[in-house]
């Protein structure tokens, strides 16, 4: 111990050998934790977003097997440009949107995007897209699906959000979200028609297939998911690619 | 080990590190909408507490007084990663909806107060108790208020029914204040006006006393 007296801890030396040792035992042991646990949160990742698009498909069962039930389902890559099938597309690839046309608010998107088809045998039964824009305080994050006539709402669901919560947050909540199945994109042009209006929709109002209740107190967030989904069904989103199913059905 | 024994109980509402030393409220009113999410930061946060307080106070002898806060940082900030990053991998659901919270213990008064003015003086053992302890009082408070606004605001605890909801034909209109921020304050200081109204001792003097004027001083 008497060697311990005249160590000085506040020397340069020691000051040095602590903050070089410190700082080489703390990124070695946060480093090989992230890459140990790195494939168990990846896969939760997967997981997820499989369970939201069962989920939007209404094929999500409590207590089965995710990854067996999403094999149900093919996932293909549309060009959006075009409305094609591609086999390959550059996901990362993004395109700027006219600001005249961003009424999502999120100022660019991929060219080349997945969309998720529900099948049973040969027939398809559900389109689901992914789509995004911004609410009242946050990028909304979710996926539609729609009939193979692409044109009729299946369902509508947000995984990711940050709107108000108790008002905003219905987004994601079930009363809310069942008010747009059945509901039509599209009246007889290729513009989206549908929107979520003020409050509940009018006894009476032309064309109610269009248009969703409001949610009281949520206004703005309503119009952010209105903005959105008609950006991704309008002429700049997956428009020309709905299309194609509208005219074959 | 009474003396371990009373660093562990202290914290539990003589000291409550919420309460009575009025740190760490960020969190607490942020992560407090429902239970599971409460638990889970009460779970991370004590366990960071404690174990922060352990490795810093292993390392008491040898950290120099000038970098002593940047030190703690580095061992907390390595500690709540590691936390982050478990929950992650094994409670992915719950994970996601404390979102950054996980990532601010770092900033959390609490377990820095422990460390600076506990874990530098003290052994081992006795700062993991502390950091314990304190952990633990502030999980208390923490699961106080998540219940009340769990079961007021939505109606359900731990996302069981409880409430039946006028929404869905029960009896019960939902409070929306409860799970907003706000309602969390108002818990608090509820919590803390209770806590003091049965341990007296707890009541801060005030810090002067307005001078009463007599009309006669005026002149």
């Amino acid at each position: 111990m008497s060697d311990k007296k005249e160590f000085d801890r506040d020397s340069i030396s020691n000051t040095l050998i602590v903050a070089i040792g410190l700082s080489l035992v703390c990124s070695i042991i946060v480093s090989s934790a992230a890459i140990v646990l790195k494939p168990v949160q990846a896969r939760n990742e997967e997981l997820f977003r499989q369970q939201i698009i069962l989920d939007v498909a209404g094929l999500m069962e409590p207590a089965a097997d995710i990854g067996q039930l999403f094999e149900a389902i093919e996932t293909r890559t549309v060009d959006l440009d075009t409305g094609d099938y591609v086999d390959e597309g550059d996901l990362e690839l993004n395109v700027a949107i006219p600001d005249d046309l961003d009424i999502a608010g999120i100022g660019q998107r991929p060219r080349f995007v997945p969309v998720y088809l529900v099948k049973d045998g040969d027939n398809i039964e559900q389109i689901i897209l992914p789509v995004y824009g911004k609410g009242l305080w946050s990028t909304m994050l979710g996926y539609l699906s729609l009939a193979p006539d692409g044109n009729t709402i299946k369902g509508l669901r947000f995984y990711s959000h940050a709107e108000t919560p108790g008002l905003g947050d219905q987004i994601d909540k079930e009363p809310w979200r069942a008010l747009w199945v059945g509901k039509q994109v599209y009246g007889s042009g290729d513009e989206p028609q549908i929107r979520v209006v003020r409050g509940p929709v009018p006894a009476g109002a032309p064309d109610p297939q269009h248009l969703i209740d409001g949610m009281s107190g949520a206004t703005l967030t309503g119009n952010g998911v209105s903005g959105l989904v008609r950006y991704w069904t309008g002429s700049h989103g997956f428009g020309p690619y709905l299309k194609k199913y509208r005219e074959a059905g | 080990m009474s003396e371990a024994r009373k660093v562990l109980i202290d914290p539990l509402v003589d000291n409550n590190p919420v309460t009575l030393q009025m740190l760490g409220i960020c969190s607490a009113l942020a992560v407090t909408t429902s239970l599971l999410p409460a638990l889970l930061m009460c779970v991370a946060l004590t366990s960071v507490a404690a174990l922060s307080g352990a490795f810093i106070s292993a390392l008491r002898h040898r950290i120099p007084n000038n970098i002593r806060i940047i030190v703690h940082m580095t061992i907390i900030a390595s500690l709540v990663i590691l936390v982050d990053q478990l929950l992650k991998a094994y409670a992915f659901e719950t994970s996601k909806q404390l979102s950054v919270f996980v990532g601010l213990i770092i900033t959390n008064c609490i377990v820095l107060g422990r460390a600076e003015a506990f874990a530098m003086k003290n052994g081992v053992v006795m700062s993991f108790m502390d950091g314990l302890g304190n952990g633990l009082g502030y999980s208390l408070i923490l699961i106080a208020v998540a219940t009340l606004r769990e079961l007021f605001g939505a109606g359900t605890l731990l996302g069981f029914p409880v409430l039946e909801l006028a929404s869905n034909g029960g009896w019960y209109e939902a409070n929306g204040l409860m799970l907003l921020p706000p309602s969390a304050f108002f818990i608090i200081g509820l919590l803390i006006w209770g806590i003091r109204t049965w341990r007296t001792q707890q009541v801060e003097r005030p810090d002067y006393q307005i001078h009463e004027v007599h009309r006669t001083e005026i002149y």
